[in-house]
């Protein structure tokens, strides 16, 4: 009987809708992440989020709902189509990988299915190469690939990724033709097809790449970045300074949003809340501790990323 | 010898009491249905997070081995495998169970998990360099022909004719190719929203083991109490005891198998308890037992699931790649402490890294304490009427597949193949041939696929697939295995006739 009440009471909620705005949050909030428990975006959306029930931060702790399947597809047409515009119901998103996908088609979302809320990090992708490979620097590469077209292979997770749009920029800044090897399985099959010698080289994330190279087994040729990453890899030159007009369009970047027709009032309020949350002393602690750079960036920010991203993704993918 | 000396830090308060903890609470989780080791690891480690490194670990571990194990206990007692592990521990465990011997075959299974477990994470400790170099030698084109021996191994799994047995391991494989392909960027199949990911590989075991068997309870009728006749035997561990090792052939070609093959990166840990179930048939001398309730099989099945869990974790604690999702899931428990797996492990943190495989030696013995505790009195459950049962049973297959990932979609998946297989049961298919070809198809399609890539670009494809000592080693025992298969069938065709 209880819980019927309680049912009702959530329905009258939702129905009468913005008046109670102002006390929003009054019940813990559901995020949702479209990979497996246990993958990058999943363990770092469980730590930024892991002082939600914090006074000074939402006061309501947020819980981790999965909903993995086809590179994330199944979770974010879930999330444009079935889940509750309440703000109750947040989503994670992965940039290019959603806005690369929806450009491809044949799935139910695009970029203005959601709104941002906030972004907490940036992965870019790097290129590596087995420890004992002859290949020292990214001219190295170019100049195999020049003398062999087609034969120079390297792996990656998947297609239309962040690692594969970084392979087909490559390719076209350095005008060649290289044979990419997608994975099933994510980066971690992309990383052992490179230290097993499988392939020639690799793309992969920087933090997966960083913690190879601890462990000696890869070399890390070059960063896809505007920036090199000064906290983990200060020694790794970008492809810009490589020669190679490579951008951070392939950067994987991770973050906060809700579907399109949550109230306004509810936006803003996680708009200013959620940026203050991510920069807490101990999420950034367990954050670099595993290896994972934050970046952190404010709704309007990520509104004009997803744009820019939106408008280079559409040329690279033309033709494809 | 370096491990004797962190065997301290296993045996502080704080860490036993975690200890039992996390392999009680893991027996409990691998028994529900729907909760895989891969899920309950998961839902264990944002109670890490206030825990230090050693601790969190050390749960993490004992989680692990006991959810595997776990699973044997839903597997027998229901015939819902709780993970792709327990597939063969249902063929010949729930049949000792609908005979009243739910309680031996439960003993059987943890003891030889203890064994089996033990072994395997003695090769973690001791051969673990070695072991490295193993896991890193199998390439697309090894796997493409050990997804291929795995196809082999269909044709003799749990089924009257070697063709029916194919022909559901045929249609497994079609039902693997439903959904979103990552190799090639196209969509297949998807006729509903509920496909849109594919076939979800726990929610398809619930429903082609447990759903058949519902559907049959049913049509029975609910006067049909006849299960109540059953008497339910009790079994004293010291027989169990001596029957697991006169059974020793299948205990150690179980715990050979299985930790061998679950060292191989993304194969092994789902078909080793399969390979070493059809291995310990084919050398065993009462071949004609297996399936109807035969303790070699509980045996054989349950050493080689266990024996997985070590050696799976050498390419993560060596070379910080995760070879199972398991393995994923533990990868970000150590990162999130700030250890990374690698030579880094073991040099900087033998504080964490030595309790943690420590760990998992006394989880084993625990857990195998445990659930020998429960055994029996959880056998008894053969003596609830059959129209109580078949509604318990279907409330946990839908709870169960609901809770995979909270989508209603994969319910409806799990209803429709249990359907689907009821009537296939009708006419001599049988559901574990079929799950094989679900879960081998996709790892032989995509090495394939991924092998023929490299090999376009580099020395051609015949001399990738069948170049090197590797290549053709694998497809001699493809050989010998489909020659033996065709042997067996000519010889019984010939007794029929």
């Amino acid at each position: 009987m209880r819980n019927l009440l309680a049912g009702l009471a959530i329905t009258l909620v939702g129905l009468t809708g913005n008046a109670f705005a102002a006390d929003y949050p009054e019940r813990p909030i559901m995020l949702m992440v479209s990979y497996g428990a246990g993958g990058a975006t999943d363990f770092q959306a469980r730590i930024v989020t892991m002082t939600a029930g914090n006074e000074d931060a939402l006061g309501m702790p947020i819980a981790i709902i999965n909903k993995p399947g086809a590179g994330g597809r199944v979770g974010w047409n879930w999330f444009a189509k079935d889940a509750d515009s309440d703000g109750y119901t947040l989503g994670a998103y992965n940039i290019p990988h959603f806005i690369a996908q929806s450009i491809k088609g044949g799935v139910q979302y695009n970029k203005d299915s959601f709104e941002p809320i906030a972004n907490w990090g940036a992965d870019p992708a790097v290129f590596i190469v087995g420890k004992d490979s002859p290949f020292n620097s990214m001219a190295d590469v170019v100049a195999y690939a020049k003398a062999n077209p087609g034969k120079l292979t390297y792996s990656g997770a998947g297609l239309f990724v962040g690692h594969h749009i970084a392979a087909l920029q490559i390719e076209k800044a350095a005008d060649v033709k290289m044979q990419y090897i997608p994975t099933k399985g994510g980066g971690a099959a992309a990383m052992k097809s490179v230290i097993a010698g499988d392939v020639l080289g690799g793309i992969n994330n920087l933090s997966d790449a960083y913690r190879a190279r601890e462990a000696g087994n890869v070399k890390i040729l070059g960063v896809a970045d505007l920036n090199r990453n000064e906290e983990f890899l200060p020694d790794v030159p970008t492809m810009m300074e490589q020669g190679l007009d490579v951008d951070n369009s392939s950067v994987n970047f991770r973050g906060i949003m809700v579907p399109k027709g949550t109230p306004p009032e509810i936006i803003d309020k996680l708009a200013t809340t959620v940026p203050e949350m991510f920069k807490n002393k101990r999420v950034a602690g367990k954050m670099n501790a595993g290896g994972s750079p934050m970046h952190i960036m404010t709704r309007e920010q990520v509104q004009k990323l997803w744009k820019e991203r939106e408008e280079t993704l559409n040329d690279l993918l033309q033709g494809l | 010898m370096e491990f004797l000396y962190y065997f301290g830090e296993v045996f502080t308060p704080v860490s036993m009491l975690l200890l039992v903890g996390g392999t009680v609470g893991g027996l409990i989780l691998g028994a529900t249905p729907g909760l895989s080791p891969t899920m309950a690891v998961a839902l264990l480690i944002p109670f890490t997070f206030h825990l230090k490194p050693v601790h969190g670990l050390i749960l993490l571990g004992a989680a692990y081995t006991s959810t595997v194990a776990g699973g044997a206990v839903s597997a027998i007692l229901l015939k819902i495998p709780g993970a792709p592990a327990n597939i063969a521990t249902t063929l010949d465990g729930h049949e000792m169970a609908k005979r009243g011997q739910g309680a031996k075959a439960l003993q059987l299974a943890f003891l030889s998990s203890l064994v089996g477990g033990v072994f395997g994470v003695l090769l973690l400790i001791f051969l673990t360099p070695l072991l490295a170099q193993w896991a890193l030698a199998f390439g697309p084109s090894h796997l493409f022909w050990l997804a291929i021996l795995g196809v082999t191994v269909i044709g003799s799994l749990d089924s009257g004719s070697v063709v029916k047995g194919l022909l559901s391991g045929c249609i497994g494989m079609w039902l693997a190719t439903i959904g979103y392909d990552d190799m090639q960027g196209v969509q297949r199949f998807i006729f509903h929203d509920a496909l849109g990911g594919g076939v979800n590989i726990i929610a398809a075991l619930i429903g082609l083991f447990a759903i058949p068997q519902v559907l049959t309870m049913f049509a029975k009728g609910r006067h049909d109490d006849s299960i109540e006749a059953i008497k339910v035997q009790t079994h004293p561990i010291g027989e169990a005891i001596r029957e697991v090792f006169k059974r020793s052939k299948a205990l150690i070609i179980g715990t050979l198998s299985g930790s061998f093959i679950g060292l191989i990166p993304g194969v092994g840990g789902q078909i080793a308890g399969l390979v070493a179930y059809d291995q310990t048939k084919k050398f065993s001398s009462e071949k004609e037992k297996f399936g109807t309730g035969h303790s070699e099989g509980v045996i054989a099945a349950e050493a080689a699931n266990n024996a997985m869990v070590g050696p799976s974790l050498v390419p993560l604690l060596t070379l910080s790649i995760p070879g199972s999702p398991t393995a994923a899931v533990l990868l970000g428990g150590l990162l999130i402490h700030g250890i990374f797996p690698g030579s880094d492990l073991f040099d900087n943190h033998p504080d964490v890294a030595w309790p943690f495989i420590n760990s998992m030696l006394i989880g084993q013995i625990l857990m195998c304490a445990f659930g020998i505790y429960v055994a029996s009195f959880a056998a008894k459950i053969a003596q609830v009427p059959q129209s109580i049962m078949a509604a318990a049973v279907l409330g946990l297959a839908v709870f169960g597949s609901f809770s995979v990932q909270q989508s209603m979609g994969d319910v409806y998946v799990m209803m429709a193949l249990g359907t689907m297989m009821y009537f296939l049961e009708r006419y001599g298919f049988s559901a574990a041939p079929l799950v094989l070809g679900l879960i081998l198809g996709p790892i032989a399609e995509s090495n394939y696929i991924q092998g023929s890539l490299i090999a376009g670009a580099t020395d051609g494809q015949f001399a990738y697939f069948f170049g090197g000592a590797l290549n053709l080693l694998l497809i001699g025992v493809v050989v010998l295995s489909i020659g033996y298969s065709v042997f067996v069938e000519m010889r019984s065709r010939r007794a029929l006739a």
